[in-house]
C-alpha cells in the first residue's frame, strides 16, 4: 500500500498539528468540577474534563498534576482553553503553562465570587472561543504531525497473537515517515521486561527503561497483598485465555513492532528528542494511561483490544481494533478496525496494518471514532500518593 | 486447509485455539507462525477460542514456552491435548 503523505489536520500556532478543534474547560480541582460542568452545559461545543484531585497534593505527585493539567491543555487537539479552580494561584500557574503554546487561555478562579459568578464570567469567554475555534479549518499536514499513542486493554491471547502485531505492524511502516510513537503499561511489560530492555535504541535508554521497571516493580511487591491473581491479569484477561503476567506482557510487548525507543518519558512528559519511539511509565489501567499519553501531546491512540475494552478519551480520539472474532461480533459498535481476519488467515499481518493505516488516517482526517459517537470521555488523572 | 491453533514459536509446547472452540478427540491443524511450518494434535479436552492447548506432555515444574519465552511454570502435570491455564500454570513473578 502507497502510504499518504499527508492528512487534514488543525495547524496549531506552536507549530502542531490536531486531529480534533476542541474547546475544553478545565478544572483545576475537584470542587472546581460543577463550574466547569455548568460552562460546558451553558456554551455549546466546549467539553468540561471533571477529575477527582487537585488539592492537598505535594513533591513529585503535584508535580504531575500540573503537568497533566497543562499538557491537556496544550494539546494541539485542543484550540482553547477555560481553567477554573478554587484558588488563584494554582490556576494561574496552570494558564501560564498552556499560554506558552500560543492558544487561546483564559482563567477564573471562584473565591471571592461564588459559583454562579464565575460560571457567567467564565462562559462569556468560552462563547467567545467557541465561535472563533468553529471557523479553524482543516488544512494539509505532513503524516510526521502525527503523535501516535498506543495501549491495549481487556486483552486476551488474540491480542498477543493478532491486533497487538498489527499496531507493531503499523509503527514498522510509519516510523520511517518521521511520526512520534509512543507505548507505556509499565507494569504490564512484567516477565518480558528484559527483551524490552534490548530495545532500548541506546544503552541509556535501555538502562533508564531497566530502572522505571524496577521501581514500579518494587512498589507492586510493597503493595501486594496476595498473588494480584485478582488484578493482573484481570479476570477478563483469564476468561479470554490469558494465564500469566508473562503471558500478557509479551503479548503487549508485540504493539512495538521491531521499533526501538528512543528515550524513556515520566508520566505525562512530552518527548523532547525528536521522532521516533518513546516509552513511557504508567500505569496499565486504560484511562489512566491514555489520558497520560494526551498529555504528553499525542494526538491519536490506537487501542487493541481482545475482549472488548470500551475506553475513550475527551481529547485524543482512540481508535480500536480487535483480532477476536466475538468481540468484533457481539461488540461492533466498539470495534473501528476488525482484523479477526487474521486468525482464519484470510488476512496476513501485513494487510492487517494496512487497513489500520487507512483507518487512523480517516480518523486523523476528522471521522469520529466509536469510542467518540458514544461519548466516552474518561478523563483519569494519575496520583502518586495520598495527599497532604 | 482449516486452521483450528496457531502457535507463535517452534520452540513453544503450547498453542492457542482460534476457533470458536475444538472438542474432545478432534483432530486440529497447527500453524506455527515463525516459520510458517503446519503440525497437527488431537485435543484431550473442549477448548475455546484463545484459550491454550499442550503440545507435550509437561511435569509439574516444567516451563511453558509461548512467544519462545517463559511465560510460567506448570504446577499440575499437563497431558498432551489438555488445556492449560490457571489450574495448572501459575506465573514466577508476584
Amino acid at each position: 500500500m502507497e502510504i499518504p503523505k499527508s492528512f487534514l489536520g488543525y495547524k496549531r500556532e506552536n507549530g502542531r498539528s490536531g486531529t480534533r478543534n476542541h474547546v475544553i474547560i478545565l478544572p483545576v480541582d475537584d470542587i472546581s468540577n460543577a463550574c466547569a460542568e455548568a460552562v460546558s452545559n451553558n456554551i455549546k461545543g466546549t467539553i468540561a474534563l471533571p477529575h477527582s484531585y487537585g488539592r492537598l497534593q505535594f513533591g513529585a505527585d503535584l508535580e504531575l498534576h500540573f503537568r497533566t493539567m497543562i499538557g491537556t491543555g496544550s494539546n494541539p487537539n485542543v484550540a482553547a482553553v477555560i481553567v477554573i479552580g478554587i484558588e488563584p494561584k494554582w490556576t494561574k500557574k496552570i494558564v501560564d503553562g498552556i499560554a506558552k503554546t500560543g492558544k487561546p487561555v483564559e482563567g477564573f478562579h471562584i473565591e471571592r465570587t461564588g459559583d454562579i459568578g464565575t460560571v457567567m464570567k467564565a462562559s462569556k469567554k468560552a462563547q467567545e472561543f467557541v465561535m472563533w475555534a468553529s471557523e479553524k479549518q482543516r488544512e494539509e499536514c505532513p503524516i510526521s504531525d502525527l503523535w501516535i499513542s498506543v495501549k491495549c486493554g481487556e486483552s486476551d491471547t488474540t491480542s498477543g497473537l493478532a491486533s497487538n502485531p498489527t499496531v507493531g505492524n503499523l509503527m514498522d511502516k510509519l516510523e520511517p515517515l518521521g511520526v512520534h510513537l509512543c507505548f507505556g503499561e509499565t507494569s504490564e511489560l512484567t516477565g518480558a521486561e528484559k527483551v524490552c530492555a534490548t530495545r532500548g535504541a541506546t544503552k541509556e535508554a535501555s538502562n533508564k527503561f531497566m530502572k522505571t521497571w524496577g521501581a514500579y516493580n518494587d512498589f507492586i511487591l510493597k503493595e501486594a497483598t496476595d498473588d494480584l491473581s485478582e488484578s493482573q491479569p484481570t479476570a477478563g484477561n483469564i476468561a479470554g485465555g490469558l494465564t500469566t503476567i508473562e503471558e500478557k506482557a509479551f503479548g503487549n510487548f508485540q504493539k512495538i513492532g521491531n521499533c526501538k525507543f528512543i528515550d524513556v518519558l515520566e508520566p505525562a512528559e512530552e518527548p523532547k528528542k525528536g521522532k521516533g519511539l518513546y516509552f513511557m511509565d504508567t500505569s496499565s489501567a486504560a484511562a489512566e494511561c491514555v489520558t497520560l499519553q494526551a498529555a504528553a501531546g499525542f494526538n491519536i491512540h490506537l487501542f487493541p483490544t481482545g475482549q472488548g475494552n470500551i475506553v475513550g478519551n475527551p481529547i485524543e480520539p482512540v481508535v480500536k481494533l480487535t483480532a477476536n472474532p466475538l468481540t468484533a461480533k457481539s461488540m461492533s459498535e466498539h470495534v473501528d478496525c476488525d482484523v479477526s481476519k487474521i486468525l482464519s488467515r484470510e488476512m496476513n499481518l501485513s494487510e492487517a496494518g494496512d487497513k489500520l493505516i487507512e483507518t487512523t488516517l480517516r480518523v486523523a482526517n476528522g471521522r469520529l471514532t466509536c469510542a467518540e459517537a458514544l461519548g466516552h470521555k474518561e478523563f483519569v488523572m494519575t496520583k502518586l500518593y495520598r495527599s497532604a | 486447509m482449516a486452521t483450528e491453533i496457531i502457535i507463535h514459536d517452534q520452540k513453544d509446547n503450547v498453542g492457542v485455539v482460534v476457533i470458536e472452540k475444538i472438542t474432545p478427540k478432534q483432530e486440529c491443524n497447527c500453524w506455527i507462525m515463525e516459520n510458517d511450518s503446519s503440525t497437527s494434535i488431537q485435543s484431550k479436552d473442549e477448548i475455546h477460542l484463545g484459550h491454550k492447548i499442550a503440545m507435550n506432555d509437561l511435569n509439574e515444574g516444567d516451563t511453558i514456552l509461548k512467544y519462545g519465552h517463559d511465560i510460567g511454570k506448570v504446577v499440575k502435570p499437563i497431558k498432551k491435548g489438555e488445556h492449560v491455564h490457571v489450574h495448572n500454570v501459575k506465573t514466577k513473578k508476584w
